[in-house]
């Protein structure tokens, strides 16, 4: 055998010792600057100016006074700090009536939001359980049924919520509204459980019916401990759509309950007096505020969540 | 006394019929196991027994009580399941307990069962952690734990093994058979694994697509094959199958390319009748060399292609025709082309009848 591999290398003519040492190995280099890195993240770049820009605009007018504003120049970062706009949005802004500036609405979207949060999601969670493990004569028709609920268009939805609401007289009211966004929420907070649930193994489920747990047992000690990212991501998308809604808001609720985004827009808009650029400024971001932060502290979560349930959905 | 009793056991999933009326008896501390191809019914089967099904029709017993509409934890049922499905969230200490906290036993009870269930199944020092911390042997015995400490009268294990490799699947085969030995529990055990079969079973059924075939003794099971199918399925390598005619009469033989093989010394059920047949005889059933040459029936073949598997040697080899495959010792010096003298005992045979397909 010996003499075959050492005809070989003879015929083939390369020194197989100097090829081992001289040819690639390793961690293959990389070059920083290569034409791909160039161009990538050049793209990167200026897909970020375009939307970072628009805020640092925001931020330095709502610093400035408005002698500075009228200069003229929206990118000069201010000569002379002030807060005053910001304590105007938040306390004495006037929007119709009232002139306690965005602080009403900011507990009114408080209000609206935590109960219709909690609720929908409550209610969502245990109808995706439901959809998902406990096969239930209709279940298909129920779920068809909330599926083609998911695609129709609000606008076609409104008045006859507003009949609704006023029947029951709780037109104008906070409680409305909460109504109105749980109801809304409902079809694609329930395809979202249901489909996680699903993807739990049904072996889990039959082994806890074995063990005696029935309905309530089962959601409360077995799925509700699995399910805390796709909670995760629920909550997340019912604060930000619920604090960021402004049709619903505008339509089910009367000055006194107005959201903070209603009330922003009525600070923004109101024709009287001079426009206060610097105050708008800090209205929009002192509303824009509560997303932001759902934001950044759960980002990473929901991710995840999001990713989980693309996985194994 | 029995233990489990099926009665006309039939479900359908819409126009699919998976179980047809299905019976079985099952004695008290029997072990009883469900073997089948993928697909036939046997999980659907135990999903029944435990109540996790809806069936169409039939009635099932367990403990002499009918429990057809029962709740899976009223019927005196634990199972083990293939993928382990224990409580990822909670501790082996909490999969082994919630059973017990669901039925509301007393704190100081559910302590004392836990632990002496720990011991049984040795994983007193894996108590405290969650299942992902386990490997899967472990995972395995928490969760057949989880059907021990429930004291039912029946277990139902599905699959059990199936997701270890192959030396755990050996090991814990072995603590199955020894904790059935020390608790003479009833246990249904559904797998398609043979030698699981034959090793852990009083009975052995063996299904196809939602019907049982034979329900006997691996030894009857083994030897004594109802039909082709059961001699096909069971055994591995599989029964050779030749093709041919029975002579039926005073001196039956089976013929076939011009041999005859003499079935004289064949244990038929019945007088044996003429017409198409098929004969099946194990390859572990034939001998080679000088030991052949005592056999009632011998042959020569040529050799096609040898298979070394460690203990023995499987070669294939062609008999005037039909492929033909006997077991030799491992340490075998028989190469490819060679030509060797083969013979066998017919009365160990099996065979069948073409049209039937049933055992003679
Ligand atoms: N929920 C269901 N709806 C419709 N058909 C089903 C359902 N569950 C099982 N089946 C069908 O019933 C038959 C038996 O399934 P079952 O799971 O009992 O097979 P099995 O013998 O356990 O197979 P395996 O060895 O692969 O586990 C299969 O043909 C399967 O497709
Ligand atoms: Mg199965």
């Amino acid at each position: 055998m010996a003499d075959v591999q050492t005809l070989n290398t003879v015929a083939v003519g390369i020194d197989p010792v100097a090829d081992r040492l001289s040819g690639p190995q390793g961690a293959r280099p990389k070059r920083v600057l290569s034409r791909r890195n160039i161009f990538l993240y050049g793209t990167l770049i200026f897909v970020a100016a375009y939307y970072l820009v628009p805020l640092y605009v925001m931020i330095v007018t709502s610093l400035k006074g408005m002698p500075e504003i009228r200069l003229g120049n929206i990118f000069s970062p201010p000569v002379e700090i002030t807060f005053e706009p910001w304590v105007k949005a938040w306390a004495t802004a006037c929007t119709g009536l009232n002139c306690d500036g965005l602080s009403r609405g900011f507990w009114n979207s408080v209000r609206i939001t935590v109960p219709s949060v909690i609720f929908s999601i409550a209610v969502a969670s245990v109808n995706g359980y439901a959809l998902a493990n406990w096969r239930f004569k209709g279940a298909n028709t129920f779920f068809t049924i909330l599926i083609v609920g998911a695609f129709i268009p609000y606008q076609v939805m409104i008045y006859p919520i507003v009949i609704l609401l006023r029947e029951i007289g709780l037109y104008g009211t906070l409680w409305g509204l909460v109504i109105v966004h749980s109801i809304f929420g409902m079809p694609i907070l329930t395809l979202l459980f249901r489909n996680y649930f699903t993807s739990v193994p049904e072996e889990l489920f039959k082994a806890a019916r074995v063990d005696g747990a029935g309905f309530w047992a089962i959601y409360f000690k077995i799925m509700l401990p699995m399910a805390l990212p796709i909670f995760v991501v629920a909550i997340i998308l019912q604060i930000t759509g619920i604090w960021n809604d402004f049709l619903f808001g505008v339509i089910y609720t009367k000055p006194d309950t107005y959201p903070m985004t209603v009330q922003l827009n009525n600070i923004v808009n109101s024709v009287q007096g001079v426009k206060e650029y610097n105050v708008n400024m800090a209205a929009t971001i002192l509303t824009g505020l509560v997303p932001l932060l759902v934001y950044f502290v759960s980002g990473k979560l929901f991710v995840r969540g999001i990713a989980a349930g693309a996985v194994k959905g | 006394m029995t233990s489990v009793s099926i009665r006309d056991l039939s479900l359908k999933f819409g126009a699919l019929e998976v179980l047809k009326s299905l019976s079985i008896d099952i004695e008290d501390g029997e072990f009883l196991v469900l073997l089948g191809p993928s697909g036939c019914g046997k999980s659907t089967l135990l999903n029944c027994i435990a109540g996790l099904l809806d069936i169409s029709g039939g009635q099932i017993f367990i403990k002499g009580r009918n429990v057809t509409w029962e709740e899976p934890k009223d019927r005196g049922i634990g199972m083990v399941f293939q993928s382990y499905a224990l409580y990822p969230q909670m501790t082996v200490k909490g999969n082994l307990s919630f059973g017990l906290k669901t039925a509301r036993v007393p704190r100081d009870e559910i302590a004392r069962k836990v632990a002496r269930t720990a011991e049984v199944l040795q994983i007193e020092p894996l108590l405290d952690r969650k299942p992902s911390q386990l490997s899967g042997g472990q995972r395995q015995r928490v969760a057949i734990g989880r059907a021990l400490v429930r004291d039912v009268d029946v277990f139902l294990f599905d699959e059990p093994l199936s997701n270890l490799d192959a030396k755990l699947r050996a090991e814990l085969r072995v603590e199955i058979k020894r904790l059935h030995q020390k608790l003479r529990n009833t246990m249904i055990y559904v797998t398609h694994d043979q030698i699981e079969a034959l090793t852990l079973a009083d009975r052995i059924a063996v299904m196809r697509s939602g019907a049982i075939q034979q329900l006997d003794t691996p030894h009857e099971i083994y030897n004594r094959p109802v039909n082709l199918y059961v001699a096909g399925f069971m055994g591995s390598p599989g029964m050779n199958f030749i093709s041919g005619e029975i002579d039926g009469g005073d001196s039956p033989a089976f013929r076939f390319a011009g041999q005859s093989i003499d079935l004289s010394t064949y244990p038929a059920s019945a007088p044996i009748k003429s017409g198409p047949g098929i004969f099946g005889i194990r390859p572990e059933h034939i001998v080679s060399g000088d030991a052949a040459s005592v056999e009632p029936y011998q042959a020569t073949v040529e050799i096609d292609v040898v298979e070394p598997m460690g203990a023995d040697t499987l070669v294939w080899a062609m008999l005037d025709g039909s492929e033909f495959r006997f077991r030799v010792d491992g340490q075998t010096g028989m190469r490819v082309g060679d030509h060797v003298r083969i013979g066998f005992d017919p009365a160990r045979a099996s065979v069948f009848d073409t049209a039937t397909e049933l055992r003679l």
